[in-house]
């Protein structure tokens, strides 16, 4: 599924500064097309304002970067409409029930009615939510909420996805199914790209890219990197690099 | 793009449709503030209390009496029978104010040409005192008028408040002012709080991250909260006529196109709130502290701008609703056109613009 050749994210030192503060150094990285790419860094290490440019929300300031074709400083309007991005913050609006939010979704990126109601349905059943359809979201338990989220945020069937911690605050077991849906994006040839901060998460991605101080220090699959850094699992490596930071956590 | 924009609105009535506190908040303010300042917290006085010294009881005075009784201003609590009542009258503090006719009243008025009538007022209460000696004044005048036509060189007083407002009623000041601070709750409190919350809520992310361009989010964030507005004024308006007897002198059609000019101007100032704060508590507080308290004191509304110290007077030429509250009296009740308003217009629709102009920029700051 995973095409080596074909790039959907390119960068060339792309660089985001804030006044003295150089958030992101000059990062170059390729993401290839449908691969599940995991992008890991402590806080502060740069990863938000990373992602940020690359879903078209900052402007860099110096270097390049292209997203799914498009230039990330001229056509972030065009950007937009071909990802689909999910926060770390709890995304849906709690006091609209499940069918509005994904109605509500649906009608931003121009999709039909029809495409909507279609999409509704097989988002349903692969949720088994038929109960829950018409229930305000609020009223859900937190794994159901953001495994729904995960799904509006592919609602639009976008090439390319951005998940922003997406499973923070949630139980094992919903993460493990959290994780199922990822996959079976993936499959469907969706590229993912996630930040995370659990280590075992890291290990279920095709490739991982490790920022420490705004700087990419390691980019490569979970199995090249544990024995380049002789190490017994993601944890290893991450400490490791981490460890070198010089900008503290915030 | 419309189909887009459309389903973004809906959403937004949705959030106001589902919190329906808010909602009864909402609609049922213009009606209580309304019932209230129209009948409990009016600062007119209604059946004062005062004693009559009358040493002539002459046709006259016992005109002008019998014209304070009917009136609903004032009741007669005592008739006092010699000048050293009037003090313990006072003392015992049931009355407000004392009329005192001299000996030979009508006398003195048809053989000399004038006679005078003494008003004294409690004035431990200066604004009672004031508006009761206004009324008195008021009611002697009509008298004056009446009886004797233009025999008698009196000076009747023409206040603004007489000239317009011939009955005193308050409702004619308060009417514009309710709909000012009501057009200022919802429309920059409610506004602002509804972007903050989205920001708190990390949902304004998912947004800016859409296709959805952000000058439609905001736009879409504001047009439930004009529409509520003008439902707001509706009500007020129905209320001011049906229930106050307040008719509006000029014309409705200008008086809905200001207000929604002033709706406009208030979201914009809702929307300037919300790009400079990131929490619903303080983007409240804002709305509240720093625009409806000064609203409140500075817009002519409460205490006349007249009367304020010069600082004060420069200060409140800021405030939007001092301009509308000009505008809504000129059109409610001196009956005014476009021609007198232009001016307040113009101010209310440049401060729009700098405000619309100043929220594009800051918006666009907190983006990069």
């Amino acid at each position: 599924m995973i095409d080596t050749n074909s790039h959907i994210i390119t960068a060339n030192k792309l660089t985001k500064t804030f006044g003295d503060f150089t958030a992101v150094d000059a990062i170059s990285l390729d993401v290839h097309k449908g691969e599940i790419f995991g992008f890991l860094g402590a806080n502060g290490a740069g990863k938000s304002t990373a992602m940020r440019m690359f879903c078209g929300l900052l402007s860099p300031t110096s270097g390049e970067a292209s997203v799914a074709g498009f230039d990330v400083r001229t056509q972030s309007e065009m950007i937009k409409r071909n990802i689909g991005y999910m926060s770390q913050k709890f995304s849906l609006y709690e006091d609209l029930t499940v069918r509005e939010n994904m109605r509500l979704y649906g009608g931003i990126y121009g999709m039909s009615t029809a495409a909507i109601k279609q999409k509704t349905a097989s988002i349903v059943e692969e949720l088994h939510l038929q109960h829950e359809l018409n229930s305000l979201v609020k009223t859900l338990p937190l794994g159901w909420k953001q495994k729904l989220a995960f799904s509006v945020a592919i609602f639009h069937n976008p090439p390319l996805v951005f998940l922003d911690e997406p499973t923070g605050g949630v139980d094992p077991i919903t993460r493990r199914e959290f994780w199922e849906m990822i996959y079976r994006a993936a499959n469907a040839g969706t590229t993912v790209f996630v930040t995370t901060h659990y280590m075992d998460e890291a290990e279920y991605c095709n490739r991982v890219c490790i920022m420490v101080d705004g700087k990419i220090e390691a980019m490569d699959t979970p199995a090249q990197l544990r024995q380049q850094f002789r190490a017994q699992g993601m944890e290893d490596v991450f400490l490791q690099l981490a460890r070198k930071a010089k900008r503290s956590g915030d | 793009m419309f189909a887009q924009f459309l389903s973004f609105v809906k959403k937004e009535f949705l959030h106001i449709w589902r919190d329906k506190r808010t909602l009864f908040i909402l609609f049922g303010m213009p009606v209580v503030q309304i019932t209230l300042f129209g009948f409990a917290l009016t600062n007119e006085v209604k059946n004062a209390k005062i004693a009559i010294l009358d040493p002539s009881k002459d046709a006259s005075s016992l005109r002008i009496t019998q014209r304070f009784a009917a009136s609903q201003y004032f009741d007669i609590e005592q008739e006092l029978q010699s000048p050293q009542q009037i003090e313990s009258a006072f003392k015992e503090g049931k009355i407000k104010m004392a009329l005192i006719f001299p000996t030979q009243f009508e006398y003195n008025l048809q053989h000399g040409g004038q006679a005078s009538i003494q008003i004294i007022a409690d004035a431990s209460d200066p604004n009672v005192a004031t508006t009761v000696t206004n009324y008195a004044n008021a009611i002697i005048g009509d008298e004056q008028q009446a009886l004797l036509g233009s025999k008698l060189p009196y000076n009747i007083n023409t206040s603004m408040r007489m000239l317009y407002n011939p009955q005193l009623k308050g409702a004619y000041n308060f009417v514009p002012g309710v709909m000012a601070m009501i057009l200022l709750l919802v429309s920059t409190m409610m506004t602002s709080i509804s972007v903050v919350r989205e920001k708190e809520n990390g949902t304004m992310e998912i947004l800016l991250a859409s296709p959805l361009r952000p000058i439609l989010i905001i736009i879409a964030k504001a047009i439930p909260y004009l529409l509520l507005s003008m439902v707001n004024i509706g009500t007020i308006l129905l209320l001011s006529v049906f229930a106050l007897d307040l008719p509006i002198a000029g014309s409705l059609g200008l008086l809905l196109a200001t207000s929604m000019l002033f709706t406009i101007t208030a979201l914009s100032l809702g929307l300037l709130i919300s790009t400079l704060t990131a929490s619903q508590q303080i983007a409240m507080l804002i709305s509240l502290v720093g625009m409806f308290l000064p609203t409140l004191m500075l817009s002519g509304f409460m205490f006349p701008i007249e009367n304020m110290p010069i600082p004060l007077q420069v200060m409140s030429n800021i405030i939007p609703a001092k301009w509308y509250f000009i505008i809504v009296k000129s059109i409610m009740i001196k009956g005014l056109g476009i021609a007198a308003i232009w001016k307040e217009m113009l101010i209310l629709t440049g401060m729009t613009i700098g405000l619309i102009a100043l929220t594009a920029r800051k918006f666009k700051i907190r983006l990069e």
